[in-house]
């Protein structure tokens, strides 16, 4: 084979690798639950209607129910679940911005030695798993738990506080879950940030807040950008984080998935759920990146 | 019927990745050529803590069956597994509505009785009862009792309410006794079934009513106690009523003896009832059965009869507080839980408890929305 031939092949892999990975698994998957959310309930295994039938004479059928989609948008319940979903998720996105980046700042401006020692804790947390964590939450927050605990005996409260099931815990678990993922990106681009830009601020007599505005945070824009993505969208489908501390009126999209999945046994109206959930968010972040894109070219 | 959130959610994301990766070649799985002797396992699927600690290990030691125990916590999640096909479970533990449903879809095997020589030792009255689900009781046998009733704790209910007998649905849907209720507690359990079946009970309707203004004016009457409902949880009860957490819970009847005995064990002053309202309770039972596709539906059989076993129905009674719906067993259980009221309800009690129908698919959506607007309170 030739060096050019052989190079070609290599640049081909490495290109296909990838769509392979994502035709997998996360087109097929996709086109499963597309298919599943034209289709009709009935009492058989699997519990729909299957949408291609081969009649008789060779004819294909195909029967398509668009009434799953006319369902999801006709019923008040799942909008205001978007919503609220929508709602949590910015509010904890916008949380874990305002400590995620001092975080990062503070870690990135640190001496070498403790850089990597902050980085790693920030990392830390993932060597367990994610529910046990968002258990863990569920011990320190109840009744007889340590937050409890302690405010009694500090005599701040006479009765435990209701701190489990409430929209307080819900915020908790997703900022805390989640900050990691915001830390990671604005780290990297704080620490890319060239500290020269700011030393010539401060020659010409900006002060230090300013140059932070004019300076820092437009240039890790990126940064930010990234950060609130990879914590607004995982928020928005979030499923064990208010299943576990959120409260009976917690009313988030990924717990209605799984009601009409499981406990209604409705898989078309829950494929119709999740398809409009990832149209939203897909939109969503084509905006952003319209957005970004402009500012970029600005 | 206890349940946990913690193994549900697991075996939620456990399942969902299982439905993903199944999802593509849907329809019945082909059913493989039986070996001559089927290996020597048996996969079972129960309700969490719902079996006396020493039954697995003394069946395995007297069969040489190796038992793989896996428990879930609703039968909407068992009915989801059972649908998508190919558990890969030998034995499962729907309860008696639920089994209704799945033996008219194929789901279930017909259980082979020459294999079942234990099935003489059930209760010809309850077998009778369970005919009505499942005529000629061909897909399951009962494993255990529950009656969806009101726990409570016997002195803050005093407290909060004075001198009102605990005796009526109306203790926690009439928002008059609901609204003094609310500061020491008062739950729900979170299943669409048992409260909109117990709410129509309390309403005199018809329980097994389709009829969906039947299920509004349910509706319409739990909305109105919502504001005074702590939470809804299926299993948090149990210790929130033992160590005072709570005061009133609408719960199962094995579940409050248990709470009761923990608050017992626990040197604690508390008193724990349980009531069968005046207007009736829904009655149901847990189900043995094999899915249609078990691997080893020869081990299914053998498990099954072990736990038809007179020793080992009553060590499941005197462990967890059910009745087994076993005749032959209920001698071997102690004296103390014997005279149990409410494990073995005396006549005037079976009288008011009624059995629950499986749900069709056109009312079980219309219900289960109805519940999610309740539970959330919008």
């Amino acid at each position: 084979m030739k060096p050019a031939a052989a190079s070609r092949l290599g640049r081909w892999g490495v290109i296909a690798l990838p769509y392979l990975w994502l035709t997998i698994f996360f087109l097929v998957p996709f086109l499963i639950v597309l298919k599943i959310s034209f289709s009709n309930v009935q009492l058989s295994m699997p519990p729909v209607e299957p949408v291609l039938t081969w009649g008789q004479d060779h004819v294909m059928q195909l029967r398509l129910h668009f009434s799953n989609f006319a369902f999801v948008f006709g019923d008040r319940l799942y909008i205001e679940a978007f919503l609220d979903s929508l709602l949590i998720a910015a509010v904890s996105t916008v949380i874990a911005l305002l400590i995620g980046y001092p975080m990062a700042y503070g870690i990135a401006r640190a001496p070498g030695a403790w850089r990597n020692v902050l980085f790693l804790l920030v990392v830390l947390p993932f060597f367990t798993s994610f529910l046990l964590r968002v258990y863990a939450w569920m011990g320190l927050l109840g009744r007889a738990g340590p937050v409890n605990g302690l405010l009694l005996k500090l005599g701040l409260i006479h009765e435990p506080l209701q701190l489990l099931q409430t929209e307080f815990a819900v915020y908790l678990g997703m900022v805390y879950s989640y900050l990691p993922f915001m830390v990671l990106p604005l780290y990297s681009a704080i620490e890319k940030l060239d500290l020269t830009l700011l030393e010539a601020a401060a020659d010409l007599g900006c002060r230090p807040t300013k140059a932070f505005f004019t300076v820092t945070l437009p240039l890790t824009r990126e940064g930010i950008f990234a950060g609130c993505l990879l914590v607004f969208i995982p928020a928005v489908g979030e499923y064990v984080i208010p299943a576990l501390l959120g409260g009976p009126d917690t009313l988030m999209i990924g717990r209605v998935v799984w009601d009409e999945f499981f406990g209604n046994r409705d898989w078309p109206v829950a494929s119709a759920l999740a398809i409009v959930l990832l149209v939203l968010l897909s939109g969503f972040v084509l905006l952003l990146q319209y957005v970004q894109s402009r500012e970029r070219e600005a | 019927m206890s349940q946990s959130r913690p193994r549900g959610i697991l075996a939620a994301l456990v399942l969902a990745i299982g439905v993903a990766a199944c999802g593509a070649k849907p329809g019945p799985a082909p059913v493989a050529p039986r070996p001559v002797a089927e290996e020597k396992v048996v996969n079972v699927l129960n309700w969490s803590d719902y079996i006396a600690p020493e039954t697995v290990a003394q069946f395995e030691a007297e069969t040489g069956i190796k038992v793989n125990y896996d428990v879930f916590d609703s039968n909407e999640v068992l009915e989801t597994k059972l649908l998508t096909g190919r558990t890969g479970y030998d034995v499962v533990v729907p309860t008696d509505y639920f089994l209704e449903r799945q033996s008219k879809v194929g789901v279930l095997l017909p259980l082979d009785k020459s294999k079942l020589p234990n099935f003489k030792n059930l209760d010809p009255a309850v077998m009778q009862a369970l005919a009505g689900v499942d005529p000629g009781n061909r897909y399951g046998v009962p494993y255990a009792g529950i009656i969806t009733g009101i726990g409570y704790n016997v002195e803050k209910v005093r407290k909060a309410l004075g001198d009102v007998p605990v005796d009526s649905w109306s203790i926690v849907f009439d928002p008059k006794y609901a609204s003094k209720l609310k500061d020491c507690g008062l739950t729900m359990l979170d299943g669409e079934a048992e409260v909109f079946t117990s709410a129509k009970i309390a309403l005199g309707r018809d329980s097994s009513s389709e009829d969906h203004e039947v299920l509004d004016e349910a509706e319409a009457m739990l909305a109105k106690v919502r504001p005074y409902v702590r939470y809804f949880h299926s299993s948090q009860y149990i210790n929130d009523l033992a160590n005072g957490e709570t005061c009133v819970a609408i719960s199962w009847s094995g579940d409050v003896l248990q709470s009761r005995d923990r608050a017992r064990e626990a040197g604690k002053a508390v008193q724990i009832a349980f009531a069968v309202p005046k207007e009736g309770a829904l009655q149901g039972w847990d189900m043995l059965a094999i899915p249609t596709d078990a691997p080893h539906p020869d081990n299914a059989h053998k498990f099954i009869n072990f736990l038809m076993r007179p020793d080992i129905a009553a060590s499941f009674t005197t462990f967890r507080k059910f009745p087994s719906g076993n005749l032959a067993a209920e001698k071997l259980v102690p004296e103390e839980l014997r005279a149990d009221p409410l494990i073995y309800p005396p006549a005037d009690v079976i009288a008011r408890l009624t059995p629950h129908r499986a749900e069709s698919l056109v009312y079980a959506r219309y219900a289960n929305r109805a519940w999610t607007r309740v539970r959330t309170g919008r």
